[in-house]
């Protein structure tokens, strides 16, 4: 299907990092080392919450191979100042405590010691020999306990923000925000219909295969060069420099090959305490986490309780909405509140809409980004309550949903106007599809759901390099997390006029490309990519100058045009065309290396659209749920690499089949995590699943010369209800708690319940 | 740091002695699935791994008189692709080939998943429905124990110092008899089974004239259900009998609620998977072939 | 603690290396002889990414002790391509966008090759149960059956 518009464009070329990645060859950061490293190990608490009385690392520094023990005491205290971490914020007084404990332990898994030894068995013998004596205090896991008056207070410092009436004591809620359009009072005083339900999720991981590592070597004369993985390298440089009081200029950052991310790779755990320990041993440092450690101390996204209610007529126009978001952020403020609120009712026109939303800390892992953070949990909830619309209603979900679509010109509760959008395309597009044409199985139900992303765009810088042959390096600053490096040649090779196969990408370390905003938000193809197609076209300027002064006209007399100076016209001269080798040949004469390069802060990011479509049974005897089919529509604005666009609503919709059925973090009453490893912490596996049919949307999105949208984040949305909606067409009982799991869809199953004409 | 050594037993004896000579510190090394996981969390710290499967008797599979000897550290892998014994013990063979990944049936055995004595082993309860003897070596003797009476507790089993497992034998039975092996897990595979059920049937036209349940991941040791199998035995099968059964199932649940299930869900799936277990046991006693890959049996 | 003199073949080559007693193969391989394209996800056999073939047997290598290997035959991703030929998996795992992040990449051609030369005509049903050991977050695995399946497809109209 490629783009008649287009030469390269919507293509499916071999990835430049293909034959890398299917031979071994390519580097993941476990796979860094440098001679004469030592292995750095964390130790980490036992504890959910706890007083640190005293640490001892003295027998530890005295065992032989140890070479350096860092805690607390070895970075300093930080102000209390927020700054953005991929799609979320964080505050750096919190993110000095995350990375080493000081004061408290505030879950299992906090990492309250490190250390450096010649061998992994000495570290992990000294990490034995760290006394810490804790003062155990009692925990709180549960955001509805948290969130009472008397529960174990984390922070004596945290007043609520944004509290009515202003908070006059320390709580777990760190902060109360809010969103309104229209009189949802007048709004539910007109509907014919009002659905209202609370529902709840859990925490779940992003689960990438590959777990957190990080090399770092420090020497004597203050530089220090890191290889981790991660989304963002110059988050990594930013992060290090504040907690470890560097410049930024004596940091350099090289990514790794990043093995999954989903936006957990977005901030720091072991870069500034590998950095720390090489420092004080003078050597240099690799860390990896293990598994466990991945679940117990790296950031999960949240779970979070979402309580909505919906008003409409009876032809199914929505005329009321509510939804209040209480949302996870683990042991430090920060969650995904925020875009959860924003989320909740964007996919839909209603004229009165009220969200309120908080962000509450309790003795678990503080949260990262996870595609789409936090828009997931309450679309759940307003998905779930919109299919119990059209329940009552008798409607068509696809059709309630096309009466109520947020079009060009609806004004969204968090006061947004969209621009040109293509949520009734991808409606009608779902509606169309092969699997919603064809009638359900017998024995099975469908589902269907919608979900909303803003995407991002950002800082990006770029850079556009002629060899002397006259092919063309493309250099950027963004980890290649799923294709990138494909969709940004195949911007560069449309823009300059030339194959693909002359185009070169390469991601570039920190210090030989401008800065670069994380790989989040669905940025890179968008604003990486907008970045890509500027310095092409400051490389073409460049180009054309060169042909100018070969040929002796102005530059305005040379125009561009499938890989090839021309002249513009006959009036400039009859000269035949230079080709970039031609160019490149006589670079020295006309000016030297031919460069192009550009950076922006990019806006405009065209927001997303997805509808899915899931037909599953249930076993009613067991509560087994057996996905037959599904299907992801997007409006994808322009699939630059459709395959890659494909695989990103593959895999989003796979994650998210995941938390809809069996993914959560499960503590006990300890408050220690119960399953942290992927035995028990069930990520799909490849026959639990169908193929995952996908419609992709094009409307192109109008600030962007190609008409990119992000993709990555829209498909782990829907998926949730989707899911949830199909169950309840199967059983005939609604599920409002993910995810659902056997024995609890079995013991719902099982419970006396009133028949539900509607349902 | 512990000093651990690793050795290569040639024979049943030496390895026993081996054994001996560790002093409660040994550890018995077959596909190692169970054993590397433990070391690796400092669940356990050998003093002497010793690795058994250069043992001939210990991992290969003979037949005498329609009697199956498995050695005990034969991977799993291989068991499946016995084709006899697929045939004449179905159910034991999908059991153990529900053990872990395609990976993990490169390594994991039979005899390694009985010793790690897990309540929730796959392959147990299909071997008690089957009445299997287990071998067992000692420094000097040898003696032979029904398969149920071997683990005492979870990680427990009543193997003394010195003692290894040498290998599993089932009992030759009529051709008019069947098994299956049925067991819940949440996802279709990778998991560790919420409820296991094994059923093993003798039948004489629609009659059920023997049978044997064994129930897996419900009490701290995988059961032989006798008041289940008498309930099936003497019967057609019937609706009476089934439901006698599966209720005899879920009464012998002494289950916990942990992060894999619950205990009202582990009770009432026992009975459930009685009910599909036994239809599949009867179809193949019948000669009616059940196809593997539906381990709900839905 | 007494290090093992193992004499083993690892893709073709003899190779001798010294192990401790409990280090893992997929350690020797990663650590010592610098074979780092078998991944360590887990180190508990839950998600296939060190996937090799000792003696022909596919096998978590963290699951499988290094002195184990004495006299074995080990297969791992670097012996995959052929010189500078691809194998055909791993060509259409290009091809088909088969992969996104990588990382688990190795594990699934191994893991596929492996099912491959012992069935190279599987429904998508065994093929999504071999493959069931091996984790991939990023595809939603669609990608990749239909890579495996199309292999497979070519293999037998090879084999006319």
């Amino acid at each position: 299907m490629s783009n008649p518009k287009y030469k390269w464009i919507g293509t499916r070329p071999d990835r430049p990092d293909g034959a890398d990645k299917v031979t071994g060859r390519a580097r993941f950061a476990a796979d860094f080392n440098l001679a004469g490293q030592l292995i750095g190990k964390v130790l980490r608490s036992p504890h959910a919450h706890a007083r640190i009385k005293s640490i001892d690392t003295s027998k530890a520094l005295a065992l032989p191979g140890v070479k350096a023990v860092v805690t607390s005491k070895d970075f300093p205290e930080q102000a209390d100042l927020t700054v953005p971490a991929g799609e979320m914020q964080v505050n750096l007084r919190d993110v000095t405590r995350n990375i080493m404990a000081r004061e408290k332990v505030l879950y299992e898994g906090h990492a309250v010691a490190a250390v450096a030894a010649t061998t992994e068995a000495i570290a992990k013998q000294a990490l034995s020999l760290i006394k810490v004596d804790y003062q155990i205090l009692p925990h709180v896991i549960d955001v509805a306990e948290a969130m009472k008056p008397g529960a174990p207070v984390l922070h004596d410092h945290l007043m609520t923000e944004g509290a009515k009436p202003p908070a006059t004591k320390p709580s777990n809620i760190a902060k109360r925000i809010e969103f309104a359009k229209g009189d949802t009072k007048a709004g539910f005083a007109k509907a014919e219909v009002i659905i209202e339900r609370s529902f709840t999720t859990q925490a779940v991981h992003q689960g990438y295969i590959e777990p957190h590592a990080a090399l770092a070597s420090a020497s004597e004369d203050g530089q220090v060069q890191i290889w981790s993985t991660t989304q963002g390298h110059f988050q990594v440089r930013g992060f290090c420099a504040r907690l470890l009081n560097l410049e930024t200029s004596q940091i350099r950052v090289t990514p790794s090959e990043i093995g999954g991310g989903f936006g957990g790779t977005t901030v720091v755990y072991l870069e500034p305490l590998a950095v720390r320990l090489s420092q004080k041993s003078g050597k240099p440092v690799k860390m990896t986490m293990s598994r466990e450690d991945v679940f117990r101390a790296s950031g999960p996204a949240p779970g979070g309780n979402v309580h909505v209610k919906i008003g409409a007529m009876k032809d199914g126009r929505i005329v009321a909405g509510e939804c209040t978001v209480e949302m996870q952020a683990g042991a430090f403020p920060g969650s995904p509140v925020g875009p959860a609120c924003m989320c909740s009712f964007a996919c839909y026109d209603i004229d009165n809409v009220f969200i309120v939303g908080f962000d509450v800390v309790s003795n678990r892992p503080k949260v990262a980004a996870y595609r789409a953070p936090g828009a997931p949990i309450s679309s759940f909830a307003v998905e779930s309550t919109i299919d119990m619309l059209c329940q009552q209603l008798n409607m068509d979900p696809i059709d309630l949903r096309l009466k109520n679509a947020a079009t060009k010109g609806t004004k969204t509760a968090y006061g947004v106007t969209f621009g040109v959008i293509g949520m009734v395309e991808t409606l009608q597009a779902a509606k169309d599809s092969p699997h919603y044409k064809t009638p359900v199985k017998p024995g099975f139900a469908r589902g269907v759901a919608a979900g909303f992303w803003f995407n991002v765009g950002a800082d990006s810088s770029a850079a556009a390099h002629v060899g002397e042959d006259g092919t063309v390096t493309v250099i950027s600053g963004n980890p290649d997390i799923g294709g990138s490096r494909a969709s940004l040649a195949l911007m560069a090779a449309e823009e300059l006029g030339v194959d693909y196969d002359k185009i070169r990408p390469v991601i570039a370390d920190t210090a030989s490309i401008g800065f670069n905003f994380v790989t989040g938000g669905s940025r890179v193809t968008f604003a990486t990519g907008l970045a890509v197609v500027n310095s092409v076209r400051d490389l073409i300027r460049d180009l054309k100058g060169r042909a100018a002064k070969t040929w002796g006209v102005d530059p305005e007399g040379v125009i561009w045009e499938n890989g090839m100076a021309k002249p513009a016209g006959s009036n400039v001269g009859t000269f035949e065309p230079l080709t970039i080798a031609q160019l490149a040949a006589t670079a020295g004469k006309t000016g030297g290396p031919i460069n192009g390069h550009a950076q922006l802060n990019v806006t405009g990011a065209g927001p997303g659209f997805g509808v899915h479509v899931c037909d599953l049974a249930v076993d009613a005897d067991t509560g087994i749920v057996t996905v037959g089919r599904y299907t992801a529509a997007q409006d994808v604005g322009t699939a630059i690499h459709p395959s890659y666009v494909e695989g990103q609503l593959q895999g989003g919709a796979v994650q998210g089949i995941g938390w809809a059925l069996n993914e959560e973090y499960i503590y006990n009453a300890q408050g220690r995590l119960a399953n942290p490893g992927f035995l028990d912490y069930r990520i799909p596996v490849a026959s639990d699943l169908p193929m995952i049919e996908t419609v992709l949307v094009e409307v192109p999105n109008p600030t962007h010369p190609y008409g990119v949208r992000g993709v990555g984040e829209v498909p782990i949305i829907p998926p949730l209800a989707t899911v949830a909606n199909a169950v309840a067409r199967a059983t005939g009982l609604r599920m409002l708690d993910l995810p659902l799991s056997p024995p609890k869809l079995s013991a719902a199953l099982d419970a006396p319940r009133p028949l539900m004409a509607a349902e | 740091m512990t000093d651990i050594q690793f050795k290569v037993a040639k024979t049943v004896r030496e390895a026993a002695s081996l054994m001996a000579a560790a002093k409660g510190k040994g550890r018995i090394l077959a596909g190692g699935t169970d054993l590397l996981v433990q070391m690796k969390a400092g669940m356990v710290t050998p003093g002497t791994i010793i690795d058994v499967k250069k043992i001939p008797e210990m991992v290969s599979i003979t037949e005498t008189k329609g009697s199956y000897r498995i050695g005990a550290a034969t991977p799993a892998a291989v068991i499946g692709e016995h084709k006899k014994l697929r045939k004449a013990w179905p159910g034991v063979v999908e059991a153990i080939n529900l053990i872990g990944s395609t990976q993990v049936q490169g390594r994991a055995s039979a005899g390694g998943t009985l010793c790690n004595a897990s309540p929730a082993a796959d392959s147990v309860p299909a071997l008690v429905a089957a009445g299997a003897i287990v071998t067992i070596q000692g420094p000097k003797t040898r003696r032979t124990v029904p398969v149920e009476k071997f683990n005492t507790g979870p990680g427990k089993t009543i193997l003394k110092a010195g003692e290894i497992v040498v290998s599993l034998t089932l009992p030759a039975r009529p051709k008019t008899s069947g098994d299956a092996y049925l067991r819940l897990i949440p996802r279709t595979e990778m998991d560790i089974a919420v409820v296991g059920v094994g059923v093993s049937l003798t039948m004489k036209g629609d009659t059920c004239v023997s049978a044997r349940v064994g129930l897996g991941a419900v009490a701290p040791t995988v059961l032989l259900v006798e008041a289940a199998a008498k309930a099936l035995t003497g019967s057609k099968l019937d609706a009476k009998a089934l439901d006698a059964a599966a209720n005899a199932c879920s009464a012998a649940c002494r289950p916990i609620d942990d992060k894999r299930g619950t205990i009202r869900y582990r009770t009432k799936i026992a009975g459930v998977l009685l009910r599909r277990a036994t239809a599949i046991a009867a179809d193949r006693a019948k000669g009616i072939s059940r196809p593997a890959h539906s381990q709900q049996g839905h | 603690m007494a290090k093992i003199h193992v004499t083993t073949t690892i893709n073709g080559a003899p190779t001798e290396f010294l192990c401790d007693p409990s280090q893992t193969l997929l350690d020797v391989l990663r650590d010592q002889l610098g074979l780092t394209g078998s991944k360590e996800g887990c180190g508990s056999g839950d998600c296939g990414a060190c996937s090799v073939t000792v003696d022909g047997r596919l096998v978590c290598s963290c699951l499988v002790l290094a002195p184990e290997t004495e006299g074995a035959k080990v297969e791992t991703i670097e012996g995959m391509a052929k010189g500078d030929k691809l194998h055909p998996l791993q060509k259409k795992f290009v091809e088909m966008a088969a992969l996104q992040c990588g990382i688990c990449t190795p594990g699934f051609l191994i893991a596929s090759r492996a099912l491959l030369e012992r069935n190279n005509n599987p429904t998508e049903t065994e093929i999504r149960y071999w493959l069931a050991g091996n984790l991939c977050r990023c595809t939603g695995y669609d990608k990749i059956i239909h890579a495996v399946m199309q292999v497979a497809a070519e293999m037998r109209e090879s084999a006319k």
